[in-house]
């Protein structure tokens, strides 16, 4: 993305060669800036990609007069990796890890929505037990993701305290993760046709002692922020669009809802066992950054109502389906049993196969419509693997977004459209 | 639901549907390259229907001597909770597809995203350009004939 306007002849001949020649001096090769009109108070300012505001590798060019946003442009591939060639060329099994990394503040959510689309794929039906199991990690995920917003956006427009206590709250799901998975940030968690490990009873009690405690540390932070005359301030009106343009821009998740459309695959395409469990679909009518961030605290209380339901009618059994031939076995197992080493040899090194056709699965992650198109020629990898990232299609609303604001706000809004750029650059 | 998509769509576009396939219960209707801008306005437009969020737009490349690639819409209506998949076939001797950014804001940064993977020209998209990849990168990274490992010397190094 360059900006570039060359210095006209007038310009020169105006006399600002003093001008000019710092100018030239600033030029590099990505930002040049000159002007034709010596009144001309447009200037193009670069944000990022290393600006701490912008919540990992975003780089924006906004278009200002005086203080007000006249355009945006954001741009991305910063932090691409290829993601989706990387899938065409290893087995599903080997992918799992990949998925942590898409949005990092949730690497639960994306093992459960990656595995979904594979088990669909391959038409592997998995116990309960590892059902109840996966919709736990997936609302731990959210929780743990939204905490961080909650932070990282109070911070942006001034309130550090709160940055500290969302943290605080997410070291103790991620020490919930570390005995559930054995790790606490890049968990891996899921296998096709289940789940790495079984819930212990220790977990569990873990669990119930957080969200015993969350509840009223969660209302305490919303306590500072919500009766805040500047936080309020910042947030009222601010980053506004419309019902029909959320919809036409692709937007899912907290910002549709807070547009006042209540969508929400957990209730509108149900996956796992959500129809089982009771949950509100919060939604706002204003649109604006404060509405995103009614959505979202409240999100976190109906996870915990989920995450306490799930705990009560999670059924005993096994968390893996019973399919050698595609599911791995249990790796003590390999060790001494004939039958269990073949099939271990067979799918590590072979891919599980599943027949060929085309899926795609959807979760409603914390940050929108997360969903694997996945193509299969019936080999051990896939063909295709396309990753529809929230993040990637909720930041394309951006610039109408901040059309016509000011510049303070940018921070602001591009802190409640919480854009994850390992998600988003892929 | 899907049966009355399907008897709307026949009804409507006997001509351009090539065909249609469901496998997991996902219905995948493949239309006619030229006719995809109509039938993605009648489908957004009707409203019965109604899909108005286009939710996904992405390509494959199926690396065979005919159709080698394929674009892939991805529509859900919010109105009745149903999804849907679109499929526009395209040969290698003519990569271009009509844009849909005039029905869907949501596709310009999706249609630029598959024009950098895969260099399908996206006719009447108001902005294409290259997302991910460098501008100055000569290649499309997710076709098959590229390789993993990438092109040595193909991407340039930052100037000292």
């Amino acid at each position: 993305m360059t900006v570039e306007r060359e210095p006209t002849q007038s310009s020169i001949d105006r006399g600002d060669r003093g001008r000019l020649k710092i100018l030239q001096a600033l030029e590099d090769q990505d930002t040049s800036v000159t002007f034709d009109d010596p009144l001309e108070h447009d200037m193009v300012l670069n944000m990022g990609p290393q600006h701490p505001a912008t919540h990992g590798v975003l780089r924006l060019l906004v278009r200002l007069d005086g203080e007000t946003i006249v355009a945006a442009v954001p741009d991305l591939g910063y932090l691409h990796r290829g993601y989706e060639k990387i899938a065409e060329n290893m087995t599903y099994h080997e992918y799992i890890p990949h998925t942590d990394r898409l949005d990092y503040l949730s690497p639960l959510a994306n093992n459960v929505a990656y595995v979904l689309a594979v088990e669909k794929l391959a038409g592997l039906e998995v116990p309960l037990r590892a059902q109840y199991l996966r919709v736990i990690c997936a609302e731990l995920a959210r929780l743990a993701s939204h905490l961080v917003w909650l932070g990282t956006m109070a911070m942006d427009v001034g309130a550090v305290t709160v940055l500290l206590w969302g943290f605080r709250e997410r070291e103790k799901i991620q020490d919930i993760w570390d005995i559930l998975t054995g790790v606490r940030f890049t968990t891996s968690f899921t296998r096709i046709g289940g789940m790495a490990n079984d819930l212990s009873g220790e977990t569990s009690a873990m669990i119930r002692t957080f969200l015993d405690q969350f509840p009223e540390n969660l209302a305490q932070a919303e306590k500072l922020l919500v009766r805040n005359r500047i936080f309020i301030d910042r947030c009222e009106g601010v980053g506004y669009i419309s019902r029909a343009d959320a919809i036409g821009w692709g937007l899912t998740g907290p910002l549709l809802r807070a547009a006042g459309v209540a969508h929400d695959l957990r209730r509108d395409e149900p996956y796992l066992v959500y129809n089982e469990l009771e949950f509100d679909v919060p939604v706002y009518e204003d649109s604006d950054v404060l509405a995103r961030f009614y959505v979202r605290v409240q999100e976190m209380k109906e996870s915990v109502r989920i995450i306490r339901q799930a705990l009560e009618k999670i059924p005993p059994g096994p968390v893996n389906a019973a399919d050698p031939k595609r599911v791995l076995p249990r790796k003590e197992r390999t060790y001494g049993k004939m039958e269990e080493l073949i099939h271990d040899f067979m799918i590590v090194n072979f891919g599980i196969n599943p027949p060929i056709g085309e899926v795609y699965h959807a979760i409603e992650g914390s940050k929108g419509e997360l969903g694997f198109y996945i193509v299969s020629h019936g080999e051990g990898f896939p063909w295709r693997l396309k990753i529809r990232s929230p993040s990637f299609v909720n930041l394309q609303a951006l610039p109408p977004m901040l059309k016509g604001g000011m510049i303070s706000d940018v921070v602001a809004v591009i802190g409640s459209v919480d854009p994850v750029m390992g998600e988003a650059d892929k | 639901m899907k049966d009355k998509i399907l008897e709307q769509l026949n009804a409507q576009f006997r001509d351009s549907i090539d065909s249609v396939n469901e496998y997991r219960g996902e219905l995948t209707i493949v239309v006619r390259r030229s006719e995809i801008g109509r039938v993605c306005r009648f489908l957004r437009d009707d409203g019965e229907l109604s899909f108005d969020s286009l939710r996904d737009l992405s390509g494959t490349d199926y690396y065979r001597p005919h159709d080698r690639f394929e674009i892939v819409y991805n529509l859900y209506s919010l109105k009745n909770y149903c999804r849907i998949r679109i499929k526009v076939r395209v040969d290698q001797t003519d990569l271009h597809v009509p844009s849909v950014t005039d029905l869907w804001p949501a596709a310009n940064w999706l249609e630029r995203e598959t024009y950098d993977m895969f260099g399908i020209q996206f006719d009447g998209h108001p902005d294409l350009r290259r997302i991910y990849m460098p501008e100055e990168f000569e290649y499309h990274p997710l076709r098959k004939d590229f390789p993993l490992m990438g092109i040595p010397g193909s991407l340039t190094l930052p100037r000292k």
